[in-house]
């Protein structure tokens, strides 16, 4: 299997590549038919829209409140003794979090699943400074030894099948080649426990961070979470700086809706929930917690009513799971760290509109993503807002707004809108479209790629009613 | 400007101005007004439904049903506390069973391999239950900590059938956890599990490859159906 790198700017013929490629789209498809029937289950005996709208409400109320409740957050992790860093953007996460290892002369460092660790690309830091990352959750392992970034924010290895997994284990860490699952994750099991023993530091995300108590929770099933938070002497968990909610009381409503939109699961094997480093007397856990508070562009797209809806997001993948293009494409082809429908409204901040120009585009506003969004995030909405942005026609707060404005385009609107608003004009167009209709072009562009050039009707609609009209009233004086 | 002075005023300075605060309306997360026998049912369905394993027995025998279960499972080193009255209890049945009785009272830096190697369960109290889940809550403590019920193959639970309630909000909200939290909480539902090998569930990747829940009966034990 050849490394492929993958970028956003190349999002058309990545996709192209993966529509031609009969085992991706079958990886997908049997993945994502798995996922969207289980969560469909699992909410079953629930109010669904009664909880939706308090997950949206709650999270709501933690935007409102955003800076006052990262200050709290901070005052209540640093009185149980967690150490609170800022970083204005995924570099100066990274070298916090170089430098903390470096301080206790790290060699190595265990990770639990973390996308803002992705998003900020910090293995690759830390490699860089001698320092070894190895990921522990076993999809984000695979992806690893693949040499390889996730497909999916919840189920990392997801484009992989398990003849292709049974390859890469082989080769990278000598184990049988299997079709046996209980095999392959029994060997994962003792190549990581002997890192997990091994590892200076453990680098963890956060899905909440409560600020009225100083909390941080952490949602797996594999146990990985819980080993990196607990065996390393020091955990580092970096975060969003919008993963804040107010109270303890939000984190139970938010869960239930995070494992069930996930995975269709009732819950998931771990809650983990952390609120200091090992205390006086205690036997284990790490000795020191650190939290990481990265920007990174959110602070940007707070500032907009209507883009700060991204903001609510709690990262279960439900819109990719439920996503048409998605499913076909697969998640590496959108070339970002978050993929799908939330990946597009989120990565044109995070990146800018000039690398990200396509993704807004990579929808048919089918409106599933919006209907299934946990939260009820206008995924929709907010899509034709950023192509809205890119065309230069909104309010060009993102990064890279009007990167696709051509004069052509542009005009060819302007003298659309004139005509659609003089109806002379507008007439006098359509009947000579129908009568020059001989002329009209069998190529199109790529519209015509798969499809036959419209052909103007000989008679407009308008004329047509209007004839029907006159017979319909001849007929009743008759 | 500190990055964190400076995201705090890019935060306050916002540009379409303040937000206001929905109501937040927490009914549907409670009150679910299940029987005792609701919720064990509840609990024992959701659990085993993710390979827990539930076994019942009467409050003045259970050490009785634990040996039972350790000689099954063939534990010949079992991790427990001392203190807590569920691991005191086992400590004292236990003595003269052949099972060695693994002290977890020691800084996890002098015995960590030991732990990870050579320990075949850990056995540990629990806060009580989450009947809408299938959960255990857990607050690790000096007498229990917090890798044996993760680092060995086998953790088996003790849980007291009252200590069940409806839902997690109904666990957090009566027993006042935001007024100070450990410094470990926990919600354990199952063993270890994964499905990151083309969606085929595979037990105990990183954590317990079993969970045994041992629940307790006060009286004569109900929900003796085993």
């Amino acid at each position: 299997m050849s490394v492929q790198i993958f970028t956003p700017r190349e999002f058309h013929r990545q996709a192209h590549d993966a529509l031609g490629d009969p085992q991706i789209r079958a990886n997908f498809r049997k993945a994502m038919d798995g996922l969207m029937t289980k969560r469909r289950e699992v909410f079953g005996d629930w109010d669904l829209e009664t909880l939706r709208e308090l997950g949206a409400n709650i999270r709501l109320r933690a935007l409102s409140k955003l800076p006052d409740l990262l200050e709290q957050l901070e005052a209540s992790c640093q009185a149980n003794g967690i150490k609170v860093h800022w970083a204005e953007d995924g570099e100066e996460a990274c070298r916090i979090i170089r430098e903390i290892c470096e301080s206790h002369d790290a060699g190595s460092v265990i990770k639990g699943k973390s996308m803002v660790s992705e998003e900020m690309h910090l293995n690759a830091h830390l490699e860089e400074a001698g320092i070894e990352a190895l990921e522990s959750d076993l999809g984000e392992y695979l992806v690893q030894l693949n040499e390889q970034t996730p497909s999916h924010i919840i189920m990392p290895a997801i484009h992989l099948n398990t003849d292709e997994i049974s390859e890469i284990l082989h080769v990278k860490t000598g184990t049988e080649r299997t079709r046996d699952v209980d095999y392959m994750t029994a060997a994962a099991r003792s190549q990581l426990r002997q890192r997990f023993m091994n590892a200076d530091v453990g680098v963890s995300g956060v899905n909440f961070a409560v600020a009225e108590t100083g909390t941080l929770c952490l949602v797996e099933n594999e146990g990985n979470g819980r080993m990196t938070t607990s065996v390393p002497p020091v955990h580092i968990a970096v975060t969003g700086i919008e993963k804040v909610v107010e109270h303890l009381r939000d984190v139970p409503p938010l869960y239930a809706l995070l494992t069930r939109s996930a995975t269709g699961q009732h819950v998931t094997t771990y809650f983990n929930m952390i609120s200091s480093p090992r205390k006086q007397g205690e036997h284990d856990g790490p000795r020191e917690v650190h939290l990481v508070l990265v920007d990174n562009g959110r602070s940007s797209i707070y500032q907009d009513d209507e883009l700060l809806d991204t903001l609510r997001c709690i990262r279960c993948g439900a819109c990719m799971n439920h996503c048409p293009v998605y499913t076909r494409v697969g998640g590496h082809t959108y070339g970002t760290t978050y993929p799908g429908p939330i990946g597009s409204i989120l990565s044109p901040h995070l990146m800018g509109l000039e690398d990200t120009k396509d993704l807004p585009t990579a929808s048919s506003l089918c409106g599933a993503c919006g209907e299934v969004c946990p939260v009820k995030i206008p995924i929709p909405d907010l899509l034709v807002r950023l192509r809205r942005e890119s065309v230069g026609e909104g309010r060009g707060n993102v990064p890279g707004a009007g990167v696709k404005r051509t004069r052509k385009e542009a005009a060819a609107w302007k003298g659309f809108q004139w005509l659609a608003t003089h109806p002379g004009a507008w007439r006098a167009g359509i009947s000579m479209a129908g009568k020059l209709k001989a002329l009209m072009p069998a190529k199109l562009g790529p519209w015509t790629d798969y499809r036959s050039a419209p052909k103007p009707a000989g008679t407009t609609l308008h004329a047509l009613v209007k004839r029907h009209q006159a017979s319909k009233a001849h007929e009743e004086e008759r | 400007m500190s990055a964190r002075d400076t995201i705090l005023k890019r935060l306050r300075e916002r540009t379409d101005g303040p937000l206001s605060a929905p109501e937040s309306d927490f009914a549907v997360v409670t009150n679910r007004g299940w029987s005792a026998e609701e919720r064990l049912s509840r609990f024992e369905r959701l659990i085993t439904s993710v390979h827990g394993e539930v076994i019942h027995a009467p409050r003045e025998a259970w050490t009785d049903t634990l040996a039972k279960a350790l000689a099954d499972k063939g534990v010949r080193r079992l991790a427990l506390g001392k203190e807590h009255p569920v691991a005191a209890e086992a400590r004292e049945a236990l003595a003269d069973v052949g099972i060695e009785l693994v002290d977890v009272d020691r800084d996890i830096e002098h015995w960590q391999r030991e732990q990870f190697e050579n320990v075949d369960a850990g056995l540990t109290s629990t806060q009580g239950g989450v009947a809408e889940t299938g959960s255990l809550w857990l607050w690790p403590t000096p007498d229990e900590p917090r890798l044996i019920s993760l680092v060995p193959p086998i953790h088996i639970a003790v849980l007291d059938a009252d200590a069940l309630e409806d839902t997690f909000f109904d666990v957090v909200e009566s027993h006042g956890w935001a007024d100070g939290m450990p410094t470990n909480a926990l919600l354990i539902s199952g063993p270890s599990k994964t499905a990151d090998i083309e969606q085929t569930l595979a037990y105990g990747v990183h954590g317990p490859r079993e969970l045994l829940v041992l629940v307790r009966h006060a009286g004569d034990a109900p929900g003796d159906k085993t």
